[in-house]
């Protein structure tokens, strides 16, 4: 339980205003900002579905990363950092054959008064989906802008009825040689894990993802559910989950438990704390040619105005 | 023909041509941008990968001869270096002007604070007093003193292999290939070294 003391010159949760009405202004403001300027109304559209997979049925839009340019399908697709599939990054969508999503469910357990098991069958049936247009940017300094459908973590999460005891949520990834044929290599601890603190799974802005560019995900992109944490480096965002516990201390992840010094449990992008081998402060985006200039990195990702609050009074630089 | 001019016209200019192909194959990429999804990793691996690969070729000269018992491993020996100077100097290029975009205080941090940097760019310093006295004048003027000078390469090679080592985040089976080859040929060095100073002490 995390008890805040206000002090004097923060506002009252209550003179907040809501999340919701915040964004409902803000759409309101740019909807008319764009139909002065007579545009096409682009806050409507989904994004067109591409690839294969079954089309996810009953896609909400929303307002989320409308306008930024879309990395292509194919690169979404087939440069994918997921080792259980190989260490090269074309090597997930070429091994993703042995990996099969459906039957599919999800442990959930740990400091909850209900802890249980969910389908991916379920999770597609009776949670709405969502499409969000997400900037993604690896801990590699390369980033995508990628539409994915899912929906916010704490909607699963609350179902399980969490107690005061959860403070963090951890994650693990499948583990199976023989669908995942990179855990027969000691690579990683595997399985993979990852963690986040219950403030950052809460978050709104945090997804389970079921899919991208409108159908299911492909095995590459970590189907049949994922996580997507926009504002921390891409391997926070562990693919193929089919664990979740509510814990009480923070709990180990796999990229830290390897190389403590280089990864950190919070990982959240910052432009300004280098990685021990390269430098953070900017980044080249996927699918843009090589004497194309790379973009500056934003703080949280471009998404400090959201989250950079659950972070207050931290040393960054610390707790990287 | 003789062997020799078998070698001088034949095989050099044919080992010349395949020696450039994966220029050519980068070259082609970026004029077509087809690079893949994140070029600069591309063109960035490629050439250190074919820099490493060539001077572990350069290095297999000498054993090769003795394996041989021919001499036109030798003889293919400086262009293999020369190959070995020109991919590295083009990832180092890449990297000062792509990777870094010329910034040049950025770029002497690295240098300085990232190890796997300090070691790469210290294999392509080490490269260029070698890539400048590969010249018969060169030999000739320098005599003894040019085969002291030349055994830089060792440390070159095993630099370039830490370069590789230090930079990979988890998977080090690739940078291990090359570790293991290198540590092969010098063996077969070490072998030749014992078998010579047997020799000379009979």
């Amino acid at each position: 339980m995390r008890i805040h003391i206000r002090r004097p010159w923060e506002l009252k949760e209550s003179d907040v205003t809501p999340e919701e009405a915040f964004r409902q202004r803000r759409l309101i403001i740019k909807a008319a900002a764009l139909a002065g300027l007579g545009a096409a109304s682009p806050l409507q559209a989904l994004v067109p579905s591409q690839g294969s997979g079954a089309v996810i049925q009953g896609l909400a839009d929303t307002p989320y990363g409308k306008g930024l340019p879309l990395t292509d399908y194919e690169y979404v697709t087939s440069y994918n950092n997921f080792y259980e599939l190989g260490t090269d990054k074309g090597d997930p969508a070429r091994n993703a054959g042995s990996l099969r999503t459906r039957p599919w469910t999800v442990r959930v357990d740990g400091e909850c008064e209900a802890p249980g098991e969910i389908g991916i069958e379920d999770i597609l049936a009776r949670i709405p989906q969502e499409e969000r247009i997400y900037r993604f940017r690896c801990v590699e300094a390369w980033s995508m802008i990628v539409p994915w459908a899912g929906f916010p973590l704490s909607r699963l999460l609350q179902r399980f009825r969490p107690t005061s005891r959860a403070r963090y949520v951890a994650f693990e990834t499948l583990l199976d040689p023989e669908q995942l044929p990179g855990q027969k290599r000691p690579i990683l601890d595997w399985p993979y894990r990852e963690g986040l603190r219950m403030d950052e799974a809460m978050h709104p802005l945090t997804l389970l993802v079921t899919g991208v560019y409108g159908r299911e995900l492909p095995g590459q992109n970590g189907a049949p559910l994922r996580l997507m944490v926009p504002w921390k480096y891409g391997f926070k965002s562990i693919k193929s989950i089919v664990r979740i516990r509510f814990v009480e201390r923070q709990p180990g992840t796999a990229w830290s438990d390897l190389q403590p010094s280089e990864y950190g449990f919070y990982a959240n992008v910052n432009p300004e704390v280098d990685h021990p081998r390269w430098s953070q402060a900017r980044e080249r985006r996927i699918g843009e040619g090589l004497f194309e200039r790379k973009h500056e990195t934003l703080m949280f990702n471009g998404y400090a105005e959201e989250v950079a609050g659950l972070y207050r009074g931290m040393d960054l630089r610390k707790n990287f | 023909m003789q062997s020799r001019t078998l070698v001088r016209r034949v095989l050099k200019p044919t080992v010349f041509c395949m020696a450039l192909l994966p220029f050519a194959l980068l070259l082609s990429g970026a004029w077509r941008n087809d690079l893949g999804a994140n070029p600069l990793e591309t063109v960035t691996r490629a050439s250190g990968e074919w820099a490493l690969r060539f001077l572990l070729l350069t290095l297999a000269m000498t054993p090769l001869k003795r394996l041989l018992g021919r001499a036109w491993p030798l003889q293919l020996r400086r262009m293999l270096g020369l190959f070995t100077f020109f991919y590295a100097s083009l990832h180092f290029l890449i990297w000062l002007v792509l990777a870094q975009e010329l910034s040049w205080r950025n770029i002497l941090l690295d240098i300085a604070e990232r190890p796997f940097v300090t070691v790469g760019f210290l294999a392509w310093l080490l490269l260029v007093p070698l890539a400048l006295t590969s010249t018969r004048a060169a030999i000739r003027r320098l005599g003894r003193n040019w085969v002291r000078l030349h055994r830089l390469v060792y440390p070159i090679a095993v630099l370039a292999v830490l370069h590789f080592l230090w930079l990979v985040k988890a998977d080090l089976y690739q940078p291990l290939l090359y570790a293991a080859v290198l540590v092969v040929l010098l063996l077969a060095r070490l072998g030749d070294g014992r078998a010579a100073f047997a020799r000379s002490d009979r």
